[in-house]
């Protein structure tokens, strides 16, 4: 059985491709056989963050609208033989995305693949809603700061609403991915809590990923980080997050941030003032 | 002649069904304004301001006299209770007494209570009488997401859940959320100034009754945060925590 997996979040720069890109590898690490798919035509990044953009030839649009077929738009990932990558335009809208022809591409990759991930982009127009509109389930990237939650909790409601499976009166799976996370600065207040956004979100946490530059460097390099760095924290918890996916049970541990020596000193000195 | 008087109105009769409230005192007279007495004391408003046609029957029955039915009258009257008519007698025991007037209701049919509606399907063709419905109210046991709107003018308006920030929801009459309240509650659209908002947890962006508002910024740090209550006092709005 095939699934389909929105990769969301409303607001834009909270690691929305990223995620997409991470998670993906870690589920293709993982044996599955798995797409992901760019839906942000005109701002595609998916490409660059996958290290393909120099493979793209036919795209989204090509194969929605006909003009190519999909085996002529699929990129296979070099590094894992078992990762694919749909891109998307940059040159065209997000008007030249319809719904029917949406439906008859995801259609094709369910045959072909065991995970299609969708990287949704930001914002809740056509482009969010045709991402999300065939999934079976939702990843909610958020960081713990409130515009970025009121969005989510925006998402949410929209993937209750607008998806084929909550207007079939089927329940929609939903999890919560905490990227960005700050735990020095959300100790001084000046971040949300865990505790806080599970409270305002309501819906179970898949797990966190603390801000960190490897993160970056990896998405520069062109390499999702869980091939790129398996060991650094942020790899660790992709992949303690798409085993979670996949079914397993995992105890989510809470991103930390790694404190330095002086760190410490400085943590110390202030528990002694 | 008539059809010279030309642009009278037209009348139109119409017949409508009310629900009223029967009462059907018994013998010996006093027990039973006892026992009224007493119910009324558990509930005081239950008679307040409801139609009542007093069923009179078994006061005519074997020897109680016809006094009886006078008594009763007046016992009722007494109460508070609001006399619309009676039924079950003759109309001739009240002729000429300070009752007279008083329409002698031809039985109607009881308005049989939901279990039995069930149990035995009417079979006759008439129409059963409507029973006194609750008002409708809207039970939502999801949270209410950002960018949602529930709009519900008839009645009542129950969350079981959270209001999220950005979410708002518009009721006839009063909104109770079980969760935190954190974007907008307007109350009372219909039903107006007794209407209210109650929530497990204040945060909310707006709250407003029957046109009255306040924002976050009108109530202090003492509610905010803390079940609380928002209802109307006048022309104004008041919003106190529980406990």
């Amino acid at each position: 059985m095939s699934k389909v997996m929105v990769v969301t979040s409303g607001k834009g720069g909270v690691g929305k491709t990223t995620s997409c890109a991470s998670l993906g590898a870690a589920l293709a690490q993982a044996g599955r056989n798995v797409v992901v798919v760019d839906f942000d035509v005109g701002l595609r990044n998916l490409d660059l963050v996958m290290g393909a953009e120099r493979r793209v030839v036919f795209d989204l649009v090509n194969v929605v609208q006909g003009d190519a077929k999909l085996p002529q738009a699929l990129i296979r990932d070099k590094r894992i033989d078992t990762l694919s990558l749909l891109p998307a335009s940059q040159t065209r809208d997000k008007d030249a995305l319809t719904e029917e022809g949406v439906g008859r591409v995801i259609d094709e990759l369910r045959e072909k693949f065991d995970w299609i991930v969708c990287d949704s982009p930001a914002g809740i127009d056509k482009g969010a809603t045709l991402a999300m509109r065939f999934a079976d389930l939702a990843v909610v990237v958020a960081n713990p700061e409130v515009s970025s939650v009121r969005d989510s909790d925006r998402i949410i409601g929209l993937l209750d609403s607008k998806t084929r499976r909550a207007e079939s009166g089927e329940a929609m799976e939903k999890h919560l991915l905490l990227t960005r996370l700050d735990a020095a600065r959300a100790a001084r207040g000046e971040m949300m809590k865990v505790e806080d956004v599970l409270e305002v979100l309501a819906i179970p946490l898949l797990g966190t990923v603390a801000e960190s530059p490897d993160v970056l460097t990896a998405s520069n390099l062109g390499c999702p980080i869980t091939l790129h760095s398996p060991t650094s924290p942020a790899a660790r918890a992709y992949t303690a997050a798409a085993r979670k996916l996949l079914g397993e049970t995992v105890t989510v541990t809470p991103a930390r941030e790694k404190r330095g020596f002086m760190s410490l000193l400085f943590g110390k000195k202030a528990v002694l003032q | 002649m008539l059809s010279e008087a030309i642009s009278l109105p037209n009348i139109q009769v119409r017949g409508r069904s009310f629900v009223a409230l029967i009462v059907a005192p018994e013998a010996p007279l006093e027990f039973w304004f006892e026992a009224l007495d007493a119910h009324m004391a558990r509930s005081a408003g239950f008679f307040a301001g409801q139609p009542v046609v007093a069923e009179l029957s078994a006061l005519t029955l074997g020897d109680v006299g016809e006094t009886a039915v006078l008594e009763a009258l007046d016992g009722l009257v007494a109460r508070g209770l609001r006399v619309i008519g009676v039924e079950g007698i003759d109309e001739a025991l009240i002729a000429g007494t300070r009752w007279q007037g008083l329409p002698v209701i031809k039985r109607g049919r009881d308005v049989a209570p939901e279990s039995s509606f069930a149990q035995a399907p009417s079979k006759a063709a008439t129409p059963a009488a409507p029973a006194r419905s609750a008002p409708p109210s809207l039970l939502i046991d999801q949270p209410v997401r950002s960018g949602q709107s529930v709009i519900f003018k008839e009645g009542d308006v129950v969350i079981v859940g959270s209001v999220a920030s950005g979410a708002e929801v518009i009721a006839g009459g009063s909104i109770h959320v079980y969760g935190p309240l954190r974007g907008r509650a307007i109350a009372g659209v219909k039903r107006g100034a007794p209407a209210r908002i109650f929530c497990r947890k204040l945060e909310a962006e707006l709250v407003a009754v029957e046109g009255v508002y306040k924002t976050a910024d009108h109530w202090g740090a003492e509610v905010h945060g803390r079940p609380a209550q928002v209802h109307r006092d006048g022309d104004g709005l008041i919003v106190s925590a529980f406990d």
